[in-house]
This record gives C-alpha cells, structure tokens and sequence, in this order.
C-alpha cells in the first residue's frame, strides 16, 4: 500500500500533504491531501502532465520548500517541522537531488562537483578523496575526475551529477526528469545506473518522469492527478 | 580552508573582469599611498619635531631676520636649556633644478640641538676645523654622489660668486621619516660674507627647553622680552612651527581626505555593483549549493570571501606598488625631501580596501544568503 496511508513503519511517510502556491489574486492549490509511504529499496516513479505538481512534491520530500499544511516523516524525522537550518542540515545528511538540466557547477571539476556535499562534513582531504573516487567508480566516470561538465557529454554530466547525490551517502534520492534532456542511448544508461543503485546498492529512488519507458524500470508508477497521487495507469488512459 | 578552490573558480570564471575589479583596488590603493606618502613628505616635520624644541623667528616673516645678540637674552630665561641658529642660504648647485636645504649653521651648538642626525665624531671634528667645511644629509649625498672630501661649489642667489666648501662629514637619520637631504656649513663664514648692514643677523633660533610643559610660558616670556623692539619675535613649539608651513601647502590634509573619500566610494560602487552582477549569474548555482545542504551562512561566506579576496589582492598590490616607488625615492627632485610611506597608512589602505570588500560584498552575499532554492531552480 503506497498511496493509502498505511500500517506506517516505512521510511517516507507523507499525511494528507497539502499546496498551494499564491500568484497575485490567484491560488493554485496543487496538492491536496495527498499520501504516500515509500520503503527503504522502493523504487517509485511519479508520471502526470506537465504543471500537476511533481516537482513541488519532489522539493517538498527534499526539505527544500514547506507545504501549506499536512506532514512529511522520513526515516522518524517530521521533516515538515524542522526550520530552515536544521531542515538544511537534514537535506544534506539525507537527499540526494538530480535534477534534469543536471545543475552542475561549470567552473569546477567533476571531482570538485562530487565533492561539494562532502565540504560540509567533517570528513578530512583523503576520506574525501576516497569518497568521490568511489561514486564516480560507481556511475563508471573513474577516469573523468578531472574534466569541466562542458568537456562531457550529457549523459556523463548527469551521471557526475549522480555521484554527487549517492556521495554522502544519502537516504534517498530524488530525480526529476532525470532523463528528460537526454537521448535514448544517454538515457538508458542512466536508468541503468538508477536499476544498479536500487538493485545492488539498496538506495531509495523516487524518480519523477515523462517517459513511459523510464517509468517501466521503476517497481510502481504513480499518476499525480489532481493533487493526490493514483496507482496505474493514467485515468485518461483507464476511461 | 577547503573551500578555497571553489572561491578561486568562481573568481577565474570571468578573468577579464576579476582583474578588472583587482586593478580597481590596486590602482585606488596605489593613489592611496601615494597620496599619503605626500601627506607625510608634508607634515614630516610636524612628526618629527622635538616636544622640548622651540623655534624663534622674525615677528614679520621667517625670511626677516633676528639680531645675535638675542643669544644670550634668550638663554638667561628661565627654562631655556640651549640655544642654537642658522640662516637660510638659497644657493644654487649646479644647475637651478638640484634643490636641497642649505643651512648656515652654529657649528658650536647645532649638533647637540637635533640628536636625530647622527654624524661620527671624527667627521664633525674635521668640519669644525674648517671654516669653508660642510656637512651633507645621506639622500643629499648620495643623489649627487659626493664623498667624504668633495669640493662642493654652491652659486650664491642674494650673495653674488660661487662659495666652495669642502665635505667633511654625511649625517644620517635615525628615523625613516627623518629628513637627510640638508647642507650644513659654518654660520661664521656666511656671516664673514655678508654685506655690513646684514652682519650678526640670523634666520632663526632653536632652543631646547628644561620641560615641553614649560613651552606655553617660555614662548610668552621671549615674546615679551623682545616687543617693542625693532626685532620683534615669534616664538612657537617645533611642531606648530611645521605645522604651519605644512598649512602654507594650502589645506593638503583636507584635498587629500576628499580625492581619498572619492576614490574609495567609486570603489564601493564599481566593487559592490561587480559582486550583484556575480551573484546574479550565479543564481543557478548557488541553488544548487543550497541544495546540496550549504548553510545560509555558508553561501553568505562564499561571497563575502570572493569580493574581500579581490579587495585584498588588489589593495595589497597597489600598496605594495606605491611603498616600492617610494623606496626608489623622490621623484621630484628635492621638493618633498622625505618621501617615505610609514607602516601606518599601509596598514590603514590595506584596512580600508578590506572594509570596502566586506560593504561591497555584503548585499549580494546577503542577497545570495537569502535565495530561495524552489523559485531559483525553476529559473534555470
Ligand atoms: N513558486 C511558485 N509560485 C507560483 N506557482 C508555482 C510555483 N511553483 C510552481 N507553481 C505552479 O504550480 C504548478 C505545479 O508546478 P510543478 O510542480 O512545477 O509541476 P510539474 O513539475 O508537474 O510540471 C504549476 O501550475 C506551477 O505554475
Ligand atoms: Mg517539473
């Protein structure tokens, strides 16, 4: 039971989360009461059209925007409580973010990229060096540790940009349309190096998507419709 | 400090403008230096003066001058130590353009007066001995490469021929600030020289007293003394003596303040205007540091170490350009004899680029503090 509320021991509890954002005299009320429980493995891939509110869910799981009411519990944390530092304290002990246009620093190294959460911890030089040797080992970018995002390709920036969200070792990681400027070839790579983190690495992933064949990998797919999350297929689709 | 390499990149990442901004600072800094090197050169003497020296001059103009009979009246009130004269000789060496102090001194009792300059004994022995003797300052010396020996041919302005005198001693000053560009000969042989009606004159007294808190009623009691005499006399401290003729430079302390007050301004606003722009640009990333879990504090930092680091660099390099020109000394030809730039305004140029670092940076660093992730990351 993802999207029901269920018995709650799970890793992510969502309750009855609720949106809205203010736009002048307008209020666009984009979640509404939604649910959700996630297991730590699970692998979730949120589909829904364009402005339904997948990246405010995916900011609001991250800590890095409140919701106007309802709570977000991860691992026994009531994120939905926390104040701006602790809540950034938080996201850097606990997510890890891909973003779709892979936001990655330009002036520096995908070594140095990796590194950034690292900076926050009190990890000295060398176990920060193992650290990001080691993620970027495992997104296959050990030999392009010293090379500028515009010396790589788009699919080797986004997977840099992967090392960057497992290298702290995160609890979860949240990628919105993590595939979505990228070509097939790109892509699949990307989903494969998802599959691999979820299959061999244990990690969480809620992944948000346009692509049929993205979601395909992920174990459920869950429609944003109206503000609240639905199991299967599109109701559009089911009618 | 492990943030440094992301510091230096974001600063590399525009080169031409961050040298751009750093020259800002150098040049500001530079003319900072400058400008307080000519502060110094002006109101040395007001730095150096003695706190237990007094200075009598003509009541009218310091070019008037005073009986030497006034010695010995001079000495008998209370509180006066010693007492010492010279005269001013605006010769000529060379060429009109070598301009350096000529001073027709008492050779019995000038050295004791100004223990700054130190002349070895041998040196000042010979001198004394030689009526057409003569000492130099070192920069003096050193400019026109005189050595111990040197006939030294001085054209006379108010009295006609050319006075050869010989070098027999090079005094130095024990402090960077003071000035060693002066000549020194015998007041005697001037006095020798002079037309009838101008013999035992002198340009001025020095003289020490027993206690600088006697200063107030020493002058008074000279001044009165000496009124209603045909000389009638102007006595002040060392200090307000120099202050003065650093006054008669026009008011330098205040034209200095204000090219200053402006140079730094323009600096905030190029500085502070480099940094938004920076910041602006940034917005994408500094989302992304926020992210990733970077503090507010820690971003506001970022910034805030970009734009001092540039002001440190900069302002440390026009410093640094200014305190080496003055080491290759006076650029004019012995207008300003001391041209030295003290520790003091260094630290103080080095202080101001700093604060206008921080001013400058801090409300971009505050903007970039207050950034909120959600909104930036939509823009990108
Ligand atoms: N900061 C904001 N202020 C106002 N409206 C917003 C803001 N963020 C998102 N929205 C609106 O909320 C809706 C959902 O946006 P979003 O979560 O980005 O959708 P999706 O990611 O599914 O395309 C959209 O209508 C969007 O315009
Ligand atoms: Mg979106």
């Amino acid at each position: 039971m993802r999207i029901g509320g269920g018995d709650g021991d799970g890793l992510i509890k969502v309750r009855n989360l609720d949106k809205k954002y203010v736009r002048g005299s307008e209020e666009i009320h984009v979640l509404q009461g939604l649910n959700l429980d996630v297991d730590k493995g699970d692998f979730l891939a949120f589909m829904g059209p364009s402005g339904s509110g997948k990246t405010t869910l995916l900011n609001l799981l991250g800590g890095l925007d409140v919701p106007s009411a309802g709570s977000i519990t991860v691992a026994g944390d009531e994120i939905t409580r926390l104040s701006g530092g602790k809540l950034t304290a938080w996201r850097a002990r606990h997510v890890g973010f891909v973003f779709q246009m892979y936001n990655l620093i330009p002036v520096l190294t995908a070594f140095r990229n990796v590194e950034l959460p690292l900076l926050l911890t009190g990890l000295g030089k060398a176990e920060r060096r193992k650290h990001v040797e080691t993620a970027l080992g495992v997104v296959g970018l050990g030999d392009r540790q010293q090379h500028y995002p515009r010396q790589l390709s788009g699919g080797q920036q986004q997977r840099v940009a992967i090392a960057r969200a497992i290298v702290a070792d995160a609890t979860f990681l949240l990628c919105d349309e993590p595939t979505g400027d990228l070509d097939r070839r790109s892509a699949d790579e990307i989903l494969n190096l998802i599959d691999l983190l979820v299959r061999d690495h244990g990690k969480t992933v809620l992944m948000v998507t346009h692509d049929p064949r993205a979601a395909e990998r992920a174990q459920q797919v869950l429609h944003l419709e109206k503000g609240v999350l639905v199991e299967g297929a599109p109701s559009a689709l089911r009618a | 400090m492990k943030f440094l390499p992301l510091i230096f990149a974001n600063l590399l990442r525009k080169k031409v403008r961050t040298a751009l901004t750093i020259g800002s600072f150098a040049v500001a800094l530079f003319l900072f230096g400058l400008l307080a090197t000519i502060r110094v050169a002006f109101s040395q003497g007001v730095d150096v003066a003695g706190a237990d020296r007094l200075m009598v001059i003509n009541k009218v103009s310091i070019i008037q001058p005073l009986p030497l009979p006034y010695r010995d009246r001079i000495l008998r009130i209370p509180g006066v130590k010693q007492v010492t004269w010279a005269n001013w000789f605006g010769g000529v060496y060379v060429d009109e353009k070598n301009f350096f102090p000529q001073f027709a001194v008492d050779a019995d009792t000038y050295r004791d007066m100004y223990p700054e300059f130190v002349i070895p004994d041998d040196q000042w022995k010979a001198f004394r001995e030689d009526r057409a003797g003569a000492i130099a300052g070192k920069l003096t010396a050193d400019k026109y490469h005189w050595k111990i020996g040197d006939r030294i041919p001085i054209r006379g302005t108010f009295l006609s021929g050319v006075f050869e005198f010989n070098l027999h001693g090079i005094y130095r000053g024990t402090r960077p600030q003071d000035d060693t560009t002066q000549f020194w000969f015998h007041w005697d042989y001037l006095n020798e020289k002079m037309p009838a009606s101008y013999k035992n004159m002198i340009g001025w007294y020095t003289l020490r007293i027993e206690n600088p808190d006697q200063a107030v009623r020493v002058t008074r009691a000279i001044d009165e003394t000496f009124a209603n005499s045909p000389y009638e006399t102007r006595t002040m401290t060392e200090k307000a003596m120099a202050a003065s003729f650093a006054k008669q430079m026009g008011n330098i302390e205040f034209v200095l303040l204000s090219i200053g007050a402006v140079v730094f301004f323009t600096l905030l606003l190029v500085t502070g205007n480099t940094m938004a722009i920076a910041v602006r640009e940034r917005t994408g990333e500094l989302a992304v540091l926020k992210t990733v879990g970077f503090p507010d504090w820690a971003v506001l930092m970022l910034v805030l170490a970009e734009s001092v680091l540039v002001a440190l660099l900069g302002g440390g390099l026009g410093i640094a350009l200014a305190k080496a020109l003055t080491l290759r000394g006076d650029p004019t030809n012995g207008l300003l004899p001391v041209f030295y730039l003290p520790p003091q305004p260094i630290a103080a140029g080095v202080a101001a680029a700093l604060l206008v670092g921080v001013v400058a940076g801090f409300l971009p660093a505050f903007s970039a503090m207050r950034l909120r992730v959600v909104e930036a990351l939509r823009r990108v």
